[in-house]
């Protein structure tokens, strides 16, 4: 399990990050953690011809509130993320689903942005991006772009990121509302491995305790981590009742696709995730209402 | 391909050496350096038997390129005991408590550990699952590597 | 003697120890085979077979060999012709194993050549340019279907998908299973998965052209390693040198690589250099010796209403993937214990090893006991199921009596001693069953899930070829023998030696406790060494749960000559007899005159420089060696079919507590209980790690562990992504009660307990799991139980 030959340089700038992408033709690649980049190297299942290392890139770093958003460099490392105090609070769901992402080894040097960009169907930080409607800059040599989390998944292990673009970050919107709630659920085998199926939720509550926003995503079920707008419109204007969600749940099985692999059917998978779905949505309610810390 | 020159501040230590950009950090420890106390076990990140300490966190080390861990501190298994050559209260406790078996997993386990250790001086067994959640061991079923943790963690608490 | 009850009585055994290994454990500075460097070693990697089954038409190795650093392509077709093809444990002499495919690759990973090179980075490189040209021909993955007619044939020239199909009747089975008021027929499944140790197969190899030996680091666990080699090569065992003093890195039954020994064995010779095997975890898992049993069970029972189960029928289907090798063995050893540790008057086994074009199966840690064992506590619980009987009453009426020792079974194995109701009671009252099951109850009342298990089990100790002769008369091995040769040098300190290398069951700490325990002597002043083969007495190497029994009385054996030599010396010096004389820390005093010493440094400076003391023709220097064979061994079967295997029988009964949530088929484990009686304990650390290991391999066998093959005969576990250990977060704490149970054919009592845990923990986790399931009527009857598994069994109608 040796990687194939490659060359490597390491770039202390975006710019030079970008300038050697837009040089080296499609087979480069971007390393930050490499956490999962590296064992598909060492499979043989990706063979770049040359790394580009940004870990010495400063401006690729860091967790900042800008106006109503929480910013996250790409090449922050999950375990910053994870222990970042302003990430707990502003955003608390990510920080619940940085804690299920790989384990401490794998955080230590694994980053927000290489997970993004990874695009594993059953991937912790791609889901939350989905629930929340994050946006992810990236840049190349020829500027910026600003893409929804809706547009940059398009399919398992595939983004739309141009072979000569780097990402630079994300942005979550921090909701302004006072009663809010978020839930994470997740099944996997073992405690550390990829989701089978997990979901999201994210819920604002009316004075009268009905459910005023939901943002609801699953992942594992599908080629990429999906919002599930009909359920969250079926949900608005209602109390979140136990009953009222599992009744809301039951379209999922038409909006999913789940995929059938060595740990799980497609069957097991498309209901397990119904099941995620649901206890998310009774987790952000009783956050919402305070009964859940 | 072009070799590249490689230096670490191994254990305290500066330490370099050439290696091509695909040899990853446990390849260069063990080929390059000769320290084999750091074990491979999968070479795709799972079982953590290639545990290192990198720049203060326990990684690993099948999971790097030893080129990208140019110019990082690294400390590994060889580095954790005294300065005397005394064994460390881990390693100790590991020894008192029988936490191994065929000690392959085991230079893995105590990165893991003394990494928890420097964090956290008195964790539950709970956090102690947690932090070698990602090194796996076949012989021991996990419990005696606990057991040792607590009882390095107590003996550490009382000599400040 | 040990009492039953204290495991007192002595000095150094039994007694809290540190394990001497552990110490350049913790330091890094273990010995495994890959620490091992030697200049200009070369490196191999494998070329491997897409196809379950492949005609090798043509290979064609030059783009590979165009890569600066490749140095050769090795092929099967070079091998055939070369080496002899290698031992099966079955007498089946058209079936020819070499240890790269020749004519045909018979699965999916098959090692079809293997490419040498200066690095291991560049032997990769080219083995992705080597070009084999296949023809794919059918293929068979599923037992059953291969045993078909018609059914695409593995080893054509066999003649049959069948390697072994025997049926043994022990006692009159059909009368009383047609004199019993009840009977029952089930089947259950023990899915392909094994005890994977975390570091891979390695292996070097160096020929010395000067001495003409072949010197070998491996990490491996076999018996007769190097007559194995020098058989496969041609050569005299005397060119053979195994360096047993590499750590093994994990093995548990599994590191058998012979295969990779006689490519690199082959190599070094021909290529003039060092070669290094060192299998990657894709090599390890499709190709190397990673597989253990796969098997089928079609269960019958006869039994009274008052619970007293009289007879079983045992068909065992084995899928012993594509080469036969040991695995068909592994459906022999299951003999010693086919009845469990139950009074069961009669018995029938009908064994039957099926080949597929699947990975072959090696040897695993209890070596087809586990298995068994849990088809017969599946069955134990189902009759007390169908009675409304308790699971531990069932057990109660039906478990051997303490006074019923040494208590013969159908099969011919006598059991050597037990105490089991005893050692049950004591478990059930430290877990509170009454407790646990109203613990169980409150559970489900809340709206979960829950159930307890119970399994009560044998780990038949102290190895034994018996079932070599017993499955293939051809083969009449009746020895199975271990030794121990002690020096000690002129300053007055003792080596011992041993003939096999270790894998983590702590053989130095035995050796030098047990030498220390005759000799009175400090344990940490014993160093005990592994041999190199070719300065090594016979040993069988640590299977079959054997070391504590069989090194420990080798190294008792050898210790009490040199205890003999001593007394004889001070009897001559002080011309008494040497009754009169007493050893007390290896000092020799006469008796009720303490003040007449002879020291041990004096006595064994008279042994290496003062023959002039020494009584007369006495030999100089002070050692002794001691062989022994195996207790109760040494006899071929029986014309009845009745054999006596393993000499020693532990005794394990488990209590888990585990829920399971129903819509997602997620197991915890709340509670494990688990109690061991494997007679006196000569290290506590040891066992107590070996059982609470053999408990997580358990655990991972129940729940989490199989190696899957597609419909297109793909292995779809090909990596730790796939093929699942558990972690630290799988794993729960294990609380466990010890009994001392004395076994009286062995030096100190002790029984072996390098299986421990293994072979009951799959049976108690799967009664678990069906007792959570029981109140929805369903159950589940194969291993391991997973989430899928479980959740579609509980949400399909």
């Amino acid at each position: 399990m040796k990687a194939a030959p490659f060359d490597y340089i390491r770039v202390n700038t975006l710019d030079e990050a970008c300038k050697a992408l837009s040089e080296s033709g499609e087979d480069a690649r971007i390393i930050a953690g490499g956490q999962t980049l590296v064992p598909l190297m060492a499979m043989r299942l990706a063979r770049p011809s040359l790394l580009i290392d940004i870990n010495d890139v400063e401006e690729l770093s860091g967790i900042s509130i800008e106006g109503e958003h929480l910013v996250i460099k790409a090449g922050t490392r999950q375990v910053k993320a994870l222990s970042s105090e302003i990430v707990r609070k502003k955003i608390p769901l990510l920080a619940e689903a940085l804690s299920h992402v790989g384990h401490t080894q794998t955080r230590n040097l694994g980053t927000v942005g290489g997970s993004l960009v990874n695009a594993d169907p059953s991937a912790e930080i791609p889901l939350i991006a989905q629930t929340l409607e994050a946006t992810i800059l990236v840049q190349s040599v020829r500027g910026k772009r600003s893409i929804a989390a809706s547009e940059f998944f398009e399919a398992a292990m595939v983004t739309c990121l141009a072979p000569d673009e780097c990402l630079v970050e994300v942005c979550f919107p921090i909701w302004p509302e006072k009663r809010n709630g978020y839930g994470f659920h997740e099944v996997s085998i073992r405690d550390s491995d990829y989701a089978l199926a997990a979901a999201a939720a994210q819920l604002t509550l009316d004075g009268s305790d009905n459910c005023k926003k939901l943002s609801l995503s699953i992942c594992g079920a599908s080629p990429t981590a999906i919002r599930l707008k009909p359920v969250e419109e079926s949900l608005l204007g209602k109390p979140p009742l136990n009953q009222v969600i599992v009744e809301a749940c039951e379209i999922i099985d038409d909006l999913i696709d789940p995929q059938a692999d060595v740990h799980a059917d497609a069957n097991y998978r498309g209901r397990v995730a119904k099941v995620m779905a649901r206890r998310a949505i009774s987790d952000a309610r009783d956050r919402a209402k305070g009964f859940l810390k | 391909m072009s070799e590249y020159k490689i230096t670490l501040e191994l254990n305290g230590h500066e330490v370099s050496g050439n290696a091509e950009a695909r040899i990853t950090l446990v390849d260069f420890l063990r080929d390059n350096l000769d320290q084999t106390g750091t074990h491979i076990g999968c070479e795709h990140g799972v079982c953590g038997a290639c545990s290192v300490i990198f720049d203060g966190r326990p990684i690993r080390s099948c999971l790097i390129y030893a080129v990208m861990a140019n110019g990082h501190k690294i400390t590994t298994v060889e580095g954790l005991e005294k300065t005397n050559g005394a064994l460390s209260p881990l390693q100790d406790a590991f020894w008192e408590n029988h936490a191994m078996q065929c000690g392959y997993c085991t230079p893995g386990m105590l990165i893991a550990t003394h990494a928890l250790l420097q964090e956290n001086p008195d964790p539950s067994d709970e956090e102690i699952r947690e932090a070698i959640g990602g090194n796996l061991c076949r012989c021991t079923g996990y419990q005696q590597i606990i057991e040792a943790v607590q009882s390095a963690a107590k003996k550490m608490r009382e000599i400040p | 003697m040990a009492s039953a009850s204290t495991n007192s009585g002595f000095r150094y055994i039994t007694k809290k120890r540190r394990v001497t290994e552990d110490r350049r454990f913790v330091t890094g500075r273990g010995n495994f085979a890959a620490d091992y460097k030697l200049p200009g070693m070369l490196h191999v990697a494998m070329v491997t077979s897409p196809y379950a089954c492949a005609e090798i038409k043509s290979i064609d190795p030059d783009a590979a060999l165009e890569i600066p650093g490749v140095r050769y392509v090795l092929t099967g077709a070079e091998l055939f012709e070369n080496i002899n093809p290698l031992l099966s444990g079955l007498d089946l002499p058209n079936v020819k194993r070499i240890p790269l495919a020749h004519e045909r690759a018979r699965y999916a990973g098959e090692w079809v050549a293997a490419v040498v090179a200066e690095t291991r980075h560049i032997a990769e490189d080219a083995a992705e340019l080597v070009q084999v040209d296949y023809n794919p021909i059918d293929f068979v993955i599923d037992p059953e279907e291969a045993m078909k007619p018609g059914a695409p044939m593995v080893h054509p020239q066999h003649g049959s998908n069948i390697l072994c199909d025997k049926t043994w009747n022990w006692g009159d089975v059909d009368k009383d299973f047609s004199e019993a008021s009840n009977t029952i027929a089930f089947r259950v499944k023990w899915s392909r998965n094994s005890t994977i140790p975390i570091e891979t197969f390695v292996v070097t190899a160096k020929w010395d052209e000067g001495k003409e030996v072949l010197d070998v680091w491996a990490s491996i666990q076999m018996p007769k390693y190097p007559e194995q080699i020098a058989r496969a090569l041609s050569l005299p065992v005397n060119a053979i040198n195994v360096h047993f003093d590499v750590d093994v890195g994990g093995s548990y039954g599994l590191k058998r690589g012979i295969r990779q020994t006689v490519i690199v064995s082959y190599l070094t010779r021909k290529l003039r250099a060092p070669v290094r095997f060192n299998e990657d975890r894709l090599e390890n898992l499709s190709g190397g010796e990673m597989h253990g049993p796969d098997r089928i069970f079609d269960m019958e029972a006869a039994y009274e209403d008052d619970g007293v189960i009289s007879s079983i029928r045992i068909k065992a289907t084995d899928d012993a993937g594509c080469y036969p090798g040991r695995a068909p063995l592994q459906l022999g050893k299951p003999v010693s214990a086919i009845v469990g540790p139950y009074r069961i008057k009669s018995a029938s086994y009908n064994a039957i090893s099926v080949t597929t074009n699947k990975t072959s199966q090696e040897a695993v840690r209890g070596f087809g006991q586990a298995p068994t064992n849990f088809a017969i506590e599946t069955m134990v619980d189902k009759v007390a199921f169908e009675l409304g009987l308790g699971r531990d009453e069932i057990r109660r009426r039906n478990l051997i009596r303490s006074d019923e020792f040494p208590y013969r079974i159908p099969s011919g194995s006598e059991y050597d001693s037990g105490d089991y109701h005893n050692v049950l009671s004591k478990l059930q009252k430290t877990a509170d069953w009454d407790g646990l099951i109203a613990k169980r109850n409150k559970l489900r009342n809340s709206g979960k899930l829950a159930g307890v298990g119970l399994s009560t089990c044998l780990e038949p100790s102290g190895g034994n070829s018996s079932f070599e002769p017993f499955l293939n008369p051809k083969n009449d091995t009746t020895t199975w023998m271990e030794s121990c040769l002690i020096k000690v040098d002129m300053l007055g300190s003792i080596t011992a030696m041993m003939g096999t290398s270790t894998s983590g069951q702590g053989h130095e700490t035995l050796l030098s406790t047990v030498i220390g325990e005759v000799l009175e002597r400090d344990p940490d002043s014993v160093r005990a060494v592994h041999s190199e083969s070719l300065g090594a007495l016979p040993s069988n190497s640590p299977v079959g749960s054997r070391m504590a029994i069989m090194l420990g009385g080798a190294a008792a054996g050898a210790a009490d000559k040199i205890k003999k030599q001593l007394l004889e010396i001070a009897a001559h010096n002080f011309q008494l007899p040497v009754e009169r004389l007493v050893y007390i820390d290896g000092d020799i005093s006469v008796d009720g005159d303490p003040e007449k010493l002879m020291t041990w440094n004096t006595l064994v400076d008279i042994a290496h420089r003062n023959y002039h003391k020494m009584p007369l023709g006495s030999e100089p220097g002070l050692q002794a060696q001691h062989t022994w064979e195996v207790p109760t061994g040494g006899a071929l079967p029986a014309e009845d079919g009745t054999v006596q295997m393993y000499p020693c029988y532990a005794f394990e009964a488990h209590i888990p507590l585990v829920t399971i949530d129903p819509e997602t088929g997620q197991v915890e484990i709340l509670d494990y209980y688990m109690g061991h009686d494997c007679g006196t304990v000569l290290n506590p650390d040891i066992v107590r790690g070996m059982t609470l290991g053999g408990i997580a391999h358990g655990i991972g066998a129940a729940l989490y562990e199989k190696f899957e093959y597609d419909e297109g005969g793909q292995h779809l576990s090909g990596s730790f992504m796939d093929y699942l250990l558990p972690s630290s977060h799988e794993i729960p704490h294990i609380e466990m009660i010890k009994h001392y149970t004395p076994s009286p054919l062995t030096t100190f009592g002790q029984k072996g307990s390098g299986e421990s845990g293994y072979l009951g923990t799959p049976a108690a986790i799967a009664g678990a799991v069906n007792d959570a399931l029981s109140p929805l009527g369903k159950s589940i009857e194969t291993i391991p139980m997973r989430v899928r598994d479980i959740e579609s069994l509980i949400n399909s109608q």
